[in-house]
């Protein structure tokens, strides 16, 4: 599995051969608060970079999870649908949230390291 | 127009909360908890509510003051025994409802509670019945805290003795650090509890208090999500000046004897309604899933005509599922008629539920 890389959008990516496996960051969560539910997409469906992949919802609001990077979704994780509140607990570890064939490596080469993404969040507050 | 901030900003600043924007002021939305665990909080134990920026509106006059409120609130005011308080509302010519609201009888007169984005308009709006022997105080020296949850009682009654005597929607005079304090048994979150009209130079130490009676401080967020499980309407978005009483399913609130006399804003219009049915009602709804059917999420019968509007939705962690609230046309909303939410372009299914989602039993 290579190093994750990271998108303004609060969305991690790491990369297995062509398969990249994407959820929303630590910081990305802490911002949201509880969630609660949570909808991803189904195999066989083609996503864009930065297109809309994913549903978020906490108590205050729902937002879009978005692809920083495009290919065919091969699966969604079911489990963090079936346990929303898993997602606060564990982001980036157990609670991705795809995983998709890429197209082009050049998309994910491009995304913030992780030293690049903490200095974004900090000059970014939100 | 500058952004207001109540008595208890710093505190609330060095208890972690973070703050947005609410009707003018600077309020909390949520602490270091964060919304589920304040929620959990107040149903378990008891948690504390800064609510200093909505209205408290003193009135003080003679027989005629009632006579003037009773023509914009349709309670029942002559009969309003001191220290009793009633949910009801102001309306407007239409019956549209302008704010809802408590009012207290007190020894000289009446205080009303009023939600603070209204409270400017609301005092223009109940100025034009009053004559110039009534007088009237919206006092911003006082704050307003509620303390909601099990241990409220047990909690509040140690600081302020006297106070586990009051029945539900009924008030007295304390004392407490040398000051008046007055207390009313009610709140906002389908909890058993208290709400304190204090000064603002002894709130903070009411606060200290209660901190260190492990009550936990609850934000706007918890506030939402609690009152949406208890049935209770927000202003602005379950109720506006173009719903009334009837359709809001708050036809309880008017009085009996003033349904039948009127005399009222609105009168009328909502005899007619009172006789007839509304063609539109404030009804419960239970998604099936997990699914969140927000404000402004369109209702569809299951033969897919379109019936309503979701006006509150979130979810509910005393539930531990989604919740919301909305109209639909009358002939959808009796209880477990199956419907539909449309969401993101996609329709789920849910219920028509009663309301309550969470109920518990009030002091009586």
């Amino acid at each position: 599995m290579s190093e994750k890389k990271f998108s303004k959008k609060h969305e991690w990516v790491s990369l297995d051969g062509d398969v990249a496996t994407v959820g929303i960051t630590k910081h990305a969560t802490e911002m949201l608060g509880d969630i609660v539910f949570v909808e991803v997409p189904d195999a066989g469906k083609v996503v864009e970079k930065e297109g809309q992949a994913a549903v978020v919802e906490s108590t205050k609001a729902a937002s879009d999870v978005y692809s920083p990077i495009s290919g065919d979704i091969t699966e969604g994780n079911k489990a963090i649908a079936d346990d929303p509140g898993s997602v606060n607990t564990d982001p980036e570890g157990a609670s991705w949230f795809f995983k998709l064939k890429i197209k082009d490596k050049g998309e994910y080469d491009s995304l913030m390291s992780k030293d690049e993404y903490d200095k974004f969040c900090k000059e970014n507050p939100s | 127009m500058e952004i207001q901030k109540t008595a208890l900003y710093n505190y609330h600043k060095n208890l972690g909360a973070k703050f947005v924007p609410f009707a003018g002021y600077e309020m909390p939305i949520q602490y270091k908890d964060g919304i589920v665990k304040e929620h959990i909080s107040t149903r378990t134990y008891a948690g504390f509510f800064d609510v200093s920026h909505m209205g408290q509106f003193f009135l003080e006059g003679d027989e005629t003051l009632i006579e003037s409120l009773e023509k914009i609130i349709p309670a029942d005011l002559k009969n309003l025994k001191v220290n009793h308080s009633k949910y009801s509302f102001l309306l407007n010519n239409e019956g549209g409802i302008i704010d809802d609201l408590i009012i207290t009888r007190t020894e000289k007169g009446f205080c009303i509670i009023l939600n603070a984005a209204c409270k400017e308009n609301d005092i223009k709006q109940i100025s034009q019945f009053l004559n110039k022997d009534h007088k009237h105080l919206l006092n911003n020296d006082l704050s307003l805290i509620a303390l909601q949850g099990p241990k409220s009682v047990e909690i509040l009654e140690k600081l302020v003795p006297g106070v586990a005597n009051l029945k539900f929607m009924t008030g007295g005079n304390f004392e407490y650090e040398g000051e008046k304090l007055y207390v009313t048994r009610s709140g906002y979150t389908g909890e058993d509890g208290f709400e304190i009209s204090i000064s603002n130079t002894k709130v903070e130490k009411l606060i200290d208090y209660l901190i260190s009676n492990e009550v936990k401080p609850i934000g706007l967020g918890a506030r939402d999500t609690l009152r949406l499980e208890a049935g209770l309407c927000l202003y602005g978005h379950d109720l506006n000046e173009k719903i009334n009483p009837v359709e809001a399913n708050l036809k309880w609130a008017i009085a009996k004897k003033r349904k039948e006399v009127g005399g009222f804003n609105g009168w009328e219009k909502i005899k007619n309604l009172l006789v007839n049915g509304s063609e539109k009602i404030r009804v419960g709804i239970k998604p099936d899933g997990k699914v969140i059917a927000r404000e402004n999420t369109k209702i569809f019968s299951s033969d897919n005509n379109e019936i309503g509007y979701v006006t509150s939705g979130t979810f509910g962690p005393s539930v531990n599922a989604p919740v919301a609230m909305g109209y639909v046309k009358s002939e959808f909303s009796e209880v477990g008629t199956y419907i539909q939410l449309e969401v993101r372009g996609k329709k789920y299914g849910g219920k028509i539920f009663e309301l309550p989602f969470y109920k518990k039993s009030y002091v009586k």
